[in-house]
């Protein structure tokens, strides 16, 4: 549905897309993650034609962003990290704008917009203005506007920063339900790991470049046999000594234990020599195992 | 008609309608505008208070100083005793004249040369400009009645008159009444702040509440964004031409001797301007202040440089070149003769040709400069 070759844009002396490559299938979901500044934002900006790309191509439902552009943009849904709907204006008429600027005849927009209100459960507020909606209720009403003319793939932009779980468990049973019907493919950035484990696959972004994709059990597969828990007593003793044992890369407290993450193939090394330190220096040990990598694990090693 | 074009103009529209506030300035400032300006702002002296110190005490001083009584240039305000206390009235700013008759006025009078004195508070020179040639004509007139009442009291049956005479008449604003001047300049000025202000303000609205975004990404052309946000502010600022017309013809009598229509039509062509400036500072603007800001710096120059306060041929010829790139001079000097005068088109053609060139040459440059897109 996408495709982007060698993205690359600067602002000032700031390399925020350095050489994006990326493909998304019809019916995919793809998170797209990485640290704040990678350079997410930009790139979905750089993918719906909101910027223009120093160099490199992207094609949408093969349609050149920057030659074919209404086409390109005709088959994208976008919706903005900040909110992008006109608070003057109620639900229904902000719905009504972006339905015809799309495209939608006076006889079409009225039945489509109403049936996208009723499934993302805005249709009782149609008549508020849109400046007096939770911060939820604003991302389903840009989400609603975003997919009011039918696109085959929808942008969306850190959609879920800022609402709460339940509304988020909402958003994403919508975003569920729209590609299990198969009506489009979803490119989603997000910060939250929870969020980017329900994708098909992931990208992780560092300094505008994709460090690594595939899907969540792939990537969790960088990291296997290399986090342990740790548990015992007095802790912070305990994190200052792993912190400084050989072999280990990084140590995170996670309330009554540790997480550590060691290099590859030396977890038997590093338990060994823990097993040692630490009643040496008069701690308790209490457990040291071997523990699956999660999403975060990843992220924070790709990050670092 | 184009549906995209009209989505955009009605939501233009809803939105300008549900800020009552800004639309109620939109309004209610033309009229404000033109009642500050229609008063305050006029040249015309009248009652200038005036001290009188009358040494003399005599029955041909009273006729002079019914002379200056008469006309309504003067109103006698003060009767001062000594010139200390004339220099005082004028010091504090009771009087911006005052007018000194010696003891020994009578006698001199009988003699033919009398001299009286005619002080002037200097200080604001288009009032003192005013009132020394109302105060030496009324001196010069007075001056000749007495001499014809000699002549005829001396027994001779000749009437004396000046050997030349100039008779004057003044056309299209025969009481040289200020507010038939400033009217027309301020429609002009009204329509190139609404529509510039508004304009610039609308569009980078969108900018700063991050609106733009969404607009971006629709397949709305760069042309329908320009059109479909200016159309709204120049139907508005071409309704606000018509009520400070209709208000100022009732109110001040400012005559519309013209058709109403070219009147209309010459003002839309003008309007083309000041939209291009508004468009051109949503350019360079980032926020509604810094947009407000830019259109001021250019407003300032177009009212000083149009000739709305000061007559273009006093200033220095440098100043004059300059006023012609000011597109408000070219309206100001259509819409005085279409309003004062009643002629058709073919008196203000140059004019008219001037200000489309200007119109089209702004709005074009501003929108190849206003692109949809966020960097």
């Amino acid at each position: 549905m996408i495709l982007a070759r060698e993205l690359k844009k600067t602002f000032g002396n700031v390399q925020a897309v350095d050489g994006m490559n990326l493909q998304i299938a019809p019916g995919e979901i793809y998170g797209l993650v990485g640290a704040d500044g990678a350079g997410k934002t930009t790139t979905l900006r750089l993918l719906c034609g909101a910027l223009q790309a120093d160099s490199g191509s992207v094609t949408v439902g093969g349609a050149d962003v920057r030659t074919q552009t209404e086409e390109a943009r005709a088959q994208i849904g976008y919706l903005s990290q900040r909110f992008s709907m006109y608070e003057d204006l109620t639900v229904l008429e902000n719905i009504r704008f972006f339905a015809e600027v799309r495209g939608l005849s006076s006889r079409d927009w009225l039945p489509r917009s109403m049936e996208i209100l009723e499934f993302v459960g805005l249709a009782a507020f149609q008549n508020r203005s849109a400046g007096q909606l939770s911060g939820g209720m604003k991302q389903k009403l840009g989400l609603a506007s975003a997919l009011v003319s039918r696109p085959r793939i929808l942008l969306l932009d850190e959609p879920t920063t800022g609402v709460d779980p339940v509304t988020r468990q909402d958003f994403w049973q919508l975003i569920i339900q729209l590609v299990s019907q198969g009506q489009v493919s979803v490119l989603i950035s997000t910060p939250y790991m929870d969020e980017a484990a329900r994708c098909h696959r992931i990208g992780f972004m560092k300094q505008g470049k994709l460090v690594a994709e595939g899907t969540p059990g792939q990537l969790r597969t960088l990291l296997d046999g290399q986090i342990l828990e740790l548990r015992g007593t007095p802790l912070t003793e305990i994190r200052h000594l792993a912190e400084r044992t050989q072999g280990v890369e990084d140590v995170q407290a996670f309330g009554d234990r540790l997480h550590l993450r060691v290099e590859a193939n030396q977890a038997l090394e590093v338990i060994s020599r823990l097993e040692t330190a630490i009643p040496a220096s008069g701690g308790v040990l209490t457990s040291l195992r071997s523990l699956p990598p999660t999403l975060e694990d990843v992220f924070i090693a790709l990050s670092r | 008609m184009n549906s995209r074009l009209f989505s955009i103009i009605r939501k233009e529209f809803i939105q300008i309608f549900r800020d009552k506030r800004t639309l109620a300035l939109i309004l209610v400032i033309p009229i404000m505008q033109l009642f500050l300006l229609g008063y305050a702002a006029t040249n015309d002296v009248r009652n200038v208070p005036l001290a009188v110190f009358d040494q003399s005490n005599s029955p041909e001083a009273r006729a002079l100083l019914d002379a200056y009584r008469a006309a309504d240039y003067f109103s006698v305000a003060y009767t001062a005793h000594s010139e200390a206390e004339i220099q005082s009235l004028i010091e504090t700013g009771k009087a911006r004249a005052a007018l000194l008759i010696p003891p020994d006025y009578p006698v001199r009078l009988s003699e033919g040369n009398a001299q009286v004195m005619f002080i002037l508070d200097g200080s604001d020179p288009s009032v003192a400009a005013t009132s020394l040639s109302a105060a030496q004509l009324i001196g010069q007139n007075h001056a000749t009645a007495i001499l014809s009442q000699k002549v005829s009291r001396s027994g001779q049956n000749l009437k004396l008159q000046p050997p030349v005479s100039v008779s004057t008449t003044v056309w299209y604003n025969p009481d040289l009444i200020s507010a038939h001047f400033m009217i027309p300049g301020v429609i002009g000025m009204i329509l190139y702040a609404i529509t510039a202000i508004l304009t610039a303000s609308a569009i980078v609205r969108e900018r700063e509440r991050g609106t733009i975004e969404q607009l971006i990404v629709t397949p709305i052309r760069s042309w329908e964004l320009v059109i479909g946000k200016v159309l709204p502010y120049t139907i508005l600022a071409l309704f606000d031409t018509l009520e400070v017309l209709l208000v100022g013809n009732w109110w001040f009598g400012v005559p519309i001797r013209g058709s109403m229509l070219l009147i209309m039509v010459v003002s839309a062509i003008f309007l083309l301007s000041g939209l291009g400036v508004g468009l051109f500072a949503s350019t360079i603007a980032n926020t509604q202040q810094e947009a407000m800001l830019t259109v001021w710096m250019t407003l300032l120059p177009a009212i000083f440089l149009s000739g709305f306060f000061f007559p273009l041929e006093a200033m220095p010829q440098v100043l004059q070149w300059v006023s012609y790139l000011m597109p408000l001079r070219y309206y100001l000097s259509i819409i005085r003769v279409l309003l004062l005068k009643g002629v058709g088109i073919s008196s203000i053609l140059p004019d008219l040709i001037a200000l489309t060139a200007f119109g089209i040459f702004i709005m074009g440059a501003a929108a190849l400069r206003f692109r949809k897109r966020l960097d």
